[in-house]
């Protein structure tokens, strides 16, 4: 075995053509993506909504999205909120705050019902969060008064002493614009959120003129109040 | 052979700018990073101001770490060590300054964006689709250079350093492009084109090898050439180090899914996840043994070289987060330990104690070898080490003492069957270890501030020899 100066045939091989090692590579590095992302994209059971269609919110004939009301089903956001969102993103606050409940029962009894995958099927990106530095806002929606928001956002210390939040007073400062809401929401048409144009042109109008505060409060009240869930039911295995 | 025939045969300017850059950006990224971690134990550090709020300057601190100085550290090695274990000259001199000025047009591109708000809303791929598309084609002139010049090796096989860098490059093309496709709407805003549990998965299988190939199979580039250099003796073993790879290679790919433990994540995905994660151990403490025996019969130098202490220090840190990864990826850990700022210890004796020191021990025997000269001072080099090594333990000892207790406050319950504690409790509790970690971190920010006072004299000290010597030399 002294003069055998190669481990194996195909090794040496792939040591002595960077075309070969690169192609190598190309394939091995492809397998574990493919084998966890694809799937999520054809097995049924990966949103919950196949099996219970009751969870997504389905507009009847001349239903718009303002005659929505809680617990009717997941929606899509109006201009007001997908606003709010957009400055969630901004500011960064998936970064300390998640908006994902995990199944354990200390969970359900401080933020509410497990979160389930169809709850973010209109989150262009999710924002599932990886850190609880604050507590989780899957559920947060309806839990305080929007004064409460209001002055959380100014001042959170105000309100909860120990927070370590930052104050956001700029919020009350920068005013919507009805078109670039347009806008927004016309690009999450395109991808696939089910707006009808007649929603975008309503929904658009009524953010005009608002603050971000307004959109802000307006994302957090919304926050897990779409779908009534059912503790009775096993969504999820 | 002669300094001045090396200088000829070789680009190592190129070498020298990303090398200085490196160790500027190592000191600007921790200090983002001390300032943020200040803000966390003191929030009126905030100042009320959009541009230094914690949301916004904690993108700053993960992409200046990240991006900045891994980047130019893993460019600076990768063309340094492919010409060296090639036996020629880069490809293309051209190309290897597009890279370098496209890469820091982008660190300064984040550095102005992210704090104006500009951001996709992904963890660690934050930068707006403009700059994304920047970063695409500046990566791939550095990969293609890197290709070109090994494929026009004087040597026969292909040095094992190559492999590593190699599957970076092709890995985070990979990653880079796929997470990042997105469609914009306005110059600096876009929405990504997935959504809920799809999007998740995607981005942690970004997240994830971001720190796999980039972090990781990067910096096993450069431990595989400098640790062997700096000790003057080969690799270990050469078998382990094809395990190493291939392993690595493979199984690295699997572990996002571990990021999305209980969560609406289908429990196959996470579960297959977390069996590759413990999988992992056997490569990574291969590869971990590999680098530190090859120290064997010269520990002796560990007394005297304080470059060899920086790369074999890494390696035990490596050692221990890759034990430290799996054991969180455990359903039943991770339980406890997900949302908790155990992750955030975790990632830092890997990023401080890992990417940290070896990066910083590969730019020291660069800067002499660059430069043809001791350092300035030999024992700040050691000064450096202390500090960095103490500000780890801090850090992450307090990182692990408050994630433990959130873990386990969020859970508790008293005597009645309710919760013990509310949230705001367990945010105060961590007031005492968010203090102890800036401390960490602050000492660790000192010794990047040292190596940088010390490559700076060492260059000056480089100048005035150059002055000296009749030798003229050509820049």
């Amino acid at each position: 075995m002294a003069n055998k100066i190669y481990s194996t045939k195909l090794q040496d091989k792939l040591e002595r053509n960077v075309w070969a090692l690169l192609l190598m590579m190309f394939f091995v590095l492809s397998i574990g993506g493919i084998v966890e992302i694809v799937p999520l994209y054809y097995l049924d059971d990966t949103m919950e909504h196949n099996a219970r269609p009751e969870i997504l919110w389905t507009p009847e004939d001349g239903e718009t999205l303002a005659d929505w009301q809680p617990g009717d089903g997941i929606r899509p956001y109006t201009g007001l909120e997908l606003m709010g969102r957009n400055i969630y993103l901004r500011e960064g606050c998936y970064l300390c705050h998640s908006q994902m409940i995990r199944p354990f029962r200390d969970e359900k009894e401080r933020y509410g019902h497990y979160s389930l995958a169809s709850e973010s099927i209109y989150d262009h990106p999710f924002q599932w969060g990886s850190k609880r530095t604050g507590p989780d806002l899957a559920r947060v929606g309806g839990k305080y008064s929007d004064d409460w928001h209001v002055k959380h956002f100014i001042a959170p210390r105000s309100v909860v002493p120990e927070s370590v939040m930052p104050n956001y007073p700029w919020f009350q400062r920068q005013i919507l614009d009805g078109t670039r809401v347009k806008k927004h929401l016309k690009a999450m048409q395109t991808l696939g959120v089910p707006y009808t144009d007649a929603d975008i042109e309503a929904s658009a109008a009524a953010a005009d003129g608002k603050t971000e505060m307004d959109a802000m409060v307006a994302y957090m009240q919304v926050l897990g109040t779409m779908a009534k869930l059912d503790y009775g039911v096993v969504y999820r295995e | 052979m002669q300094v001045n025939e090396l200088e000829k045969k070789y680009n190592f300017n190129i070498v020298r700018w990303f090398s200085v850059a490196t160790v500027i950006y190592l000191v600007f990224g921790t200090f983002v990073g001390v300032y943020i971690a200040a803000e966390l134990a003191w929030p009126f550090l905030n100042f009320d101001n959009p541009y230094l709020s914690f949301g916004r300057l904690r993108p700053v601190h993960t992409n200046a770490v990240i991006f900045a100085f891994g980047g130019c550290v893993l460019m600076a090695s990768a063309f340094y060590s492919v010409q060296r274990t090639c036996g020629v000259k880069l490809w293309s001199d051209k190309l290897a300054w597009f890279t370098f000025w496209g890469w820091n047009l982008i660190i300064v591109l984040a550095v102005i964006t992210l704090p104006m708000g500009f951001t996709q809303g992904k963890e660690y791929a934050e930068l707006e689709w403009p700059i994304d598309i920047l970063i695409a084609i500046v990566w791939l002139s550095f990969t293609f250079n890197f290709i070109m010049t090994i494929a026009n090796r004087k040597s026969t096989h292909i040095y094992v350093s190559n492999w590593f860098f190699l599957s970076m490059m092709v890995m985070i093309t990979y990653l880079h492009v796929v997470n990042s496709l997105a469609i914009p709407v306005e110059l600096f805003k876009s929405y990504s084109i997935f959504s809920s549990v799809q999007d998740a998965m995607i981005q942690w299988w970004w997240g994830h090898n971001a720190v796999g190939f980039y972090l990781t199979a990067g910096f096993l580039g450069i431990m595989y050439y400098f640790v062997p250099k700096q000790a003057e003796r080969p690799i270990y073993s050469y078998r382990l180090s094809v395990l190493h790879f291939w392993c690595l290679t493979f199984g690295y790919v699997w572990l996002g899914a571990h990021h999305l433990q209980y969560t609406a994540l289908p429990d196959w995905t996470g579960s297959l996840g977390a069996a590759i994660s413990i999988a992992m151990i056997v490569p990574s403490w291969g590869g971990a043994v590999n680098g530190m025996m090859t120290l064997s019969g010269a520990w002796d130098k560990l007394r005297t070289d304080y470059v060899l202490r920086f790369l074999i220090m890494s390696l035990a840190f490596y050692a221990m987060s890759t034990f430290e990864g799996p054991v969180m990826a455990l359903k039943v850990v991770n339980a406890l330990s997900h949302y908790t700022d155990w992750t955030i210890g975790h990632v830092h004796s890997g990023a401080l104690g890992w990417v940290g020191m070896v990066g910083a021990g590969a730019i020291y025997h660069l800067v002499t070898r660059l430069w043809n000269t001791e350092m300035y001072s030999t024992r700040l080099v050691n000064t450096h080490f202390w500090l960095a090594t103490i500000g780890i333990a801090i850090y992450i000892t307090a990182m692990w003492i408050s994630g433990i207790m959130q873990g386990l406050m969020w859970r508790d319950y008293d005597e009645f069957g309710t919760l013990t504690y509310t949230f705001a409790e367990s945010v105060a509790a961590m007031h005492p270890y968010y203090v102890m970690r800036f401390v960490g971190g602050f000492i660790y920010f000192l010794g990047g501030v040292i190596m940088l006072y010390n490559v700076v004299m060492t260059l000056r000290q480089a100048g005035a020899e150059r002055n000296v010597s009749a030798e003229p030399v050509r820049a």
